[in-house]
C-alpha cells in the first residue's frame, strides 16, 4: 500500500488520477490523503520529526530545501527514469532549479505556479492605454490615469501576501541572499528599488493598504470595475471564468508581470513529488511519480484543477496551446526565479512581507526598515552559518 | 514499610505513574529542550545540537515580538478578565433576583457559548465582523455609524477579540456566581431592608462581602486562562494585522511548530509559566493584605 499525501484541490483530484495507475500496475494499491494547506507545512515536518511520513507526498517547491536539511527526501536521481521520462530541457527551467538542492534532485515538478498580472482590457482601454503596460514606468502610467478617473484604487495588492514584492524582488540583479546563503542581502540598490516601487503602489492611493482578507469577493469586485489589476496566480484564471458572466470575458486577460524595463522575472511556485526516505516502496513511488508526470495524466490533471504543467510538451497542445488567457502563463514561465534554497526561507520571506507592511502602514522609515530586516536575517541564519563553517574547517 | 503504607502506595501508583509520565516527563523535557537550541537541523541530526545555557531566554526577551506579544496578551488580560467578571457577575446577579423571569431557559442560554466548539464559533464570529459582508457593521450602519475594520485593523483587532472571548467564556464563571449567590442566606437581605439598605447597599455590603472567596478564585483561574489565549487568535487573525493579536502562546506554537524552533518556543513557555505565577501571586498577596486591614 502506497501512501500518498496531497493537498487541497490536489488531494481531491489525486484520488480519480491514482485509479488509473491502480489500473496499469495489478498488486499496487495507493491511499491518498489529504491535508489542508494551511497546515500542511507542519504536518509534514511533525511526520518527519515522529517516523511517520508516508512514502509519496505533494511538495510545495520552496519547502525541498527545508525537508532536504532534514535528511528526509530521497534523491531521484537514480530512482526515477529522468533521462527518458523527465527530460530535464523538457521544463521550465528556473521551476527545474528549485528541485534541485545541493546539486541533487530531490523533487519532480508536478505543476508550476507563478504569479502574474490580471487586468481589465476595457478599463486600461478608456484611460487610454490599449495594451497592457509592459514595464514599470507604463505600468505606472495606466494606474495613474485609472486612478484620475474611473477607477480609484486601480490595484489590489494584499498587505499580507509576499508573492507580489517578492517577484518585484527577484526582477533584480542582485541575489536576497549574499555569502551563499549565509547573509541577508536586502540593503542593496536593486531591493531598493524593488520596495520603492511597491511602496508607491499603496501611497500614491493606487492600491488601498488592506490585507486579503478585506477585499471580499474579488471575483465580483473584478466584474464591477472596482479595480483594474491584480497580481496573482493561475487559478484565477477558472475563478474568473466561472464567476464573471460570458459578456465579462472578453473584457479581461493576462498579461506577464511588467519588470523595471521590459517583462520581468517572477517567482518560481508550484508543487513536487518527492518521496521520502523512509519509504519502503520507493520503486512503487517512482513508478507513480512517472505516471503522473506523463502528458496524458498532466492533461487531465490540467482539466481537473486548472493547474498549470511543468513541461513544455504538454503545453504545446490543445488545450493549453489554444488558451488565450494562459499565453501570458507560458511566456511568463520562461521568466521565473527560484527563492533562495535555504530551509530558513519561508520564515526570512515573512519577515520580509512584515517590513515592507509597517513601511506601508508609516510605522517606520524605508532604511531603518531595511537594516532590520537585514540583522534579523542574519539572526536566523546564524545556525546555517555555524554548520556550514563547522563543515568546511 | 508497614502493610497499610504499601497498599496505600498501591492504590496511588497508577496515578502517581499517569502524571510522571504525561506531566512531570514532558515538562522536565521541555526546561532542557529550553537550555539547548533544538531546532529543524538537531531534529536531522543531533550532533547540530548545541547546549546554549540560558541563550534562549535571553534571545526570548530580547526579541520585539515577545513584548509585542506580551503586550497583547497582558491587554487581553487587563481588559478581558475584570470584563468578563463583571458580566458574569451582573447576569448572575440579575438571574437570581426576583424580577428574572423563565430563569432555567435564560440560564441555559447565557451558559451556550461555553459548550460551543470554539473553532466553529470563532469561524462565525469573522463572518459577522467582516467588514464588508458582516452583520455588525451593518446593523452599525442603521444608525449611521461609518464601517469598522473589525479585525483588518491593527487597533481593533484585539478589542474584537476580547469580546468574542468574554461572550465564550462568561457562562462559566456566571454558573459558579450563581452557586455562591444561592449560598447567602436570605436573613441577611431581609434585615438589610428593614435597615433601608436600597440594592445597590445590599450588593455592595452583603453580596460582595460573601461572596469574596470565589470572586478570587474565579479571578485566578479566569486570569490564568486569559494568559494562555491562543485558539481565538489562531483561528480569526492568524496573529494579525501587524502581529496586533499575537498572544504569548500563539508566539510559542509559532516559534515551535511553524519554525520548528523548539528551544526557544520552551523558553517562551516557562516564561509564561513564570509570568503567571507572579499575577498569580500577587493577586493573593493582595486580598489577603487587604483581609488583614
Amino acid at each position: 500500500m502506497l501512501r500518498f499525501w496531497a493537498m487541497g484541490r490536489e488531494g481531491e483530484v489525486a484520488a480519480e488520477l491514482v485509479a488509473g495507475f491502480e489500473r496499469e500496475h495489478p498488486g499496487v494499491r495507493v491511499r491518498v490523503e489529504q491535508l489542508p494547506w494551511s497546515a500542511a507545512h507542519e504536518k509534514i515536518l511533525t511526520a518527519v520529526a515522529g517516523d511517520a511520513t508516508p512514502d509519496i507526498a505533494q511538495m510545495g517547491n520552496t519547502w525541498l530545501a527545508e525537508m532536504d536539511a532534514l535528511h528526509a527526501l530521497e534523491p531521484l536521481e537514480g530512482l526515477v527514469d529522468v533521462q527518458q521520462r523527465l527530460p530535464a530541457a523538457d521544463h521550465f527551467e528556473g521551476i527545474w532549479q528549485t528541485n534541485q538542492v545541493g546539486g541533487r534532485l530531490v523533487g519532480v515538478p508536478w505543476y508550476v505556479d507563478t504569479r502574474l498580472l490580471f487586468y481589465r482590457a476595457d478599463l486600461l482601454r478608456d484611460a487610454g492605454h490599449p495594451q497592457a503596460p509592459r514595464s514599470w514606468v507604463e505600468w505606472q502610467a495606466a494606474m495613474q490615469a485609472l486612478h484620475a478617473g474611473a477607477v480609484p484604487h486601480p490595484m489590489i495588492l494584499p498587505l499580507d501576501e509576499f508573492q507580489p514584492l517578492l517577484a518585484l524582488a527577484l526582477q533584480q540583479p542582485e541575489p536576497l541572499l549574499r555569502d551563499g546563503g549565509r547573509r541577508g542581502n536586502f540593503d542593496t540598490p536593486g531591493f531598493r528599488r524593488a520596495l520603492d516601487f511597491y511602496v508607491e503602489m499603496y501611497r500614491r492611493g493606487w492600491a488601498p493598504s488592506a490585507g486579503e482578507g478585506e477585499f471580499g469577493n474579488v471575483a465580483q469586485e473584478f466584474g464591477r470595475g472596482r479595480f483594474a489589476f491584480y497580481i496573482t496566480g493561475p487559478w484565477y484564471i477558472g475563478e474568473f471564468r466561472r464567476r464573471l458572466p460570458a459578456a465579462m470575458q472578453e473584457r479581461w486577460n493576462t498579461a506577464p508581470l511588467p519588470g523595471p524595463d521590459g517583462p520581468g522575472m517572477s517567482v518560481a511556485g508550484g508543487s513536487s513529488l518527492v518521496v521520502f526516505r523512509r519509504s519502503k516502496l520507493k520503486p512503487e513511488a517512482a513508478r507513480l511519480i512517472e505516471y503522473l508526470c506523463r502528458h496524458d495524466v498532466q492533461q487531465r490533471f490540467y482539466g481537473l484543477t486548472g493547474n498549470l504543467p511543468p513541461r513544455r510538451s504538454v503545453w504545446t497542445q490543445p488545450p493549453l496551446a489554444t488558451d488565450d488567457k494562459a499565453r501570458a502563463f507560458r511566456d511568463q514561465l520562461e521568466r521565473v526565479r527560484p527563492s533562495p534554497a535555504v530551509p530558513e526561507w519561508e520564515r526570512i520571506v515573512q519577515e520580509m512581507q512584515l517590513v515592507a507592511e509597517r513601511i506601508v502602514r508609516g510605522r517606520m522609515p524605508v532604511p531603518q526598515a531595511l537594516q532590520a530586516l537585514n540583522a534579523r536575517t542574519d539572526a536566523m541564519l546564524e545556525k546555517r552559518r555555524w554548520l556550514l563553517d563547522r563543515g568546511s574547517s | 514499610m508497614n502493610r497499610q503504607q504499601l497498599a496505600a502506595w498501591a492504590f496511588i501508583a497508577p496515578a502517581l505513574a499517569v502524571i510522571a509520565l504525561f506531566f512531570v516527563v514532558p515538562v522536565v523535557a521541555a526546561l532542557l529542550l529550553s537550555l539547548t537550541d533544538f531546532d529543524l537541523y538537531a531534529l536531522a541530526d543531533l550532533r547540530n545540537l548545541r547546549f546554549a545555557g540560558l541563550d534562549n531566554y535571553v534571545h526570548v526577551l530580547s526579541m520585539p515580538l515577545f513584548w509585542r506579544a506580551f503586550g497583547n496578551t497582558s491587554y487581553f488580560v487587563v481588559i478581558g478578565v475584570p470584563l468578563s467578571i463583571a458580566v458574569s457577575l451582573a447576569c448572575a446577579v440579575l438571574l437570581q433576583s426576583k424580577l428574572a423571569r423563565f430563569k432555567p431557559f435564560v440560564r441555559t442560554a447565557l451558559f451556550a457559548p461555553v459548550v460551543t466548539t470554539l473553532v466553529a464559533v470563532a469561524l462565525i464570529w469573522r463572518y459577522l465582523f467582516h467588514v464588508r459582508y458582516g452583520w455588525v457593521n451593518h446593523l452599525l450602519s442603521q444608525v449611521g455609524i461609518l464601517p469598522i475594520d473589525w479585525l483588518g485593523d491593527p487597533d481593533w483587532s484585539m478589542p474584537t477579540i476580547i469580546l468574542f472571548a468574554v461572550w465564550k467564556n462568561f457562562g462559566g464563571n456566571m454558573i459558579i456566581f450563581i452557586a455562591a449567590l444561592q449560598a447567602i442566606p436570605e436573613d441577611l437581605y431581609e434585615a438589610a431592608r428593614l435597615d433601608a439598605a436600597g440594592p445597590w447597599a445590599q450588593f455592595r455590603h452583603i453580596t460582595l462581602p460573601s461572596i469574596a472567596p470565589t470572586l478570587l478564585l474565579v479571578s485566578i483561574l479566569t486570569i490564568a486562562g486569559y494568559f494562555q489565549l491562543f485558539a481565538e487568535p489562531y483561528v480569526m487573525t492568524r496573529g494579525g494585522p501587524l502581529q496586533s493579536t499575537v498572544s504569548l502562546l500563539y508566539l510559542m506554537y509559532e516559534e515551535g511548530f511553524r519554525w520548528w524552533n523548539l528551544g526557544v518556543a520552551s523558553a517562551v513557555a516557562f516564561v509564561l509559566f513564570i509570568v503567571i505565577v507572579v499575577v498569580t501571586r500577587v493577586l493573593l498577596f493582595a486580598t489577603r493584605a487587604e483581609g488583614r486591614s
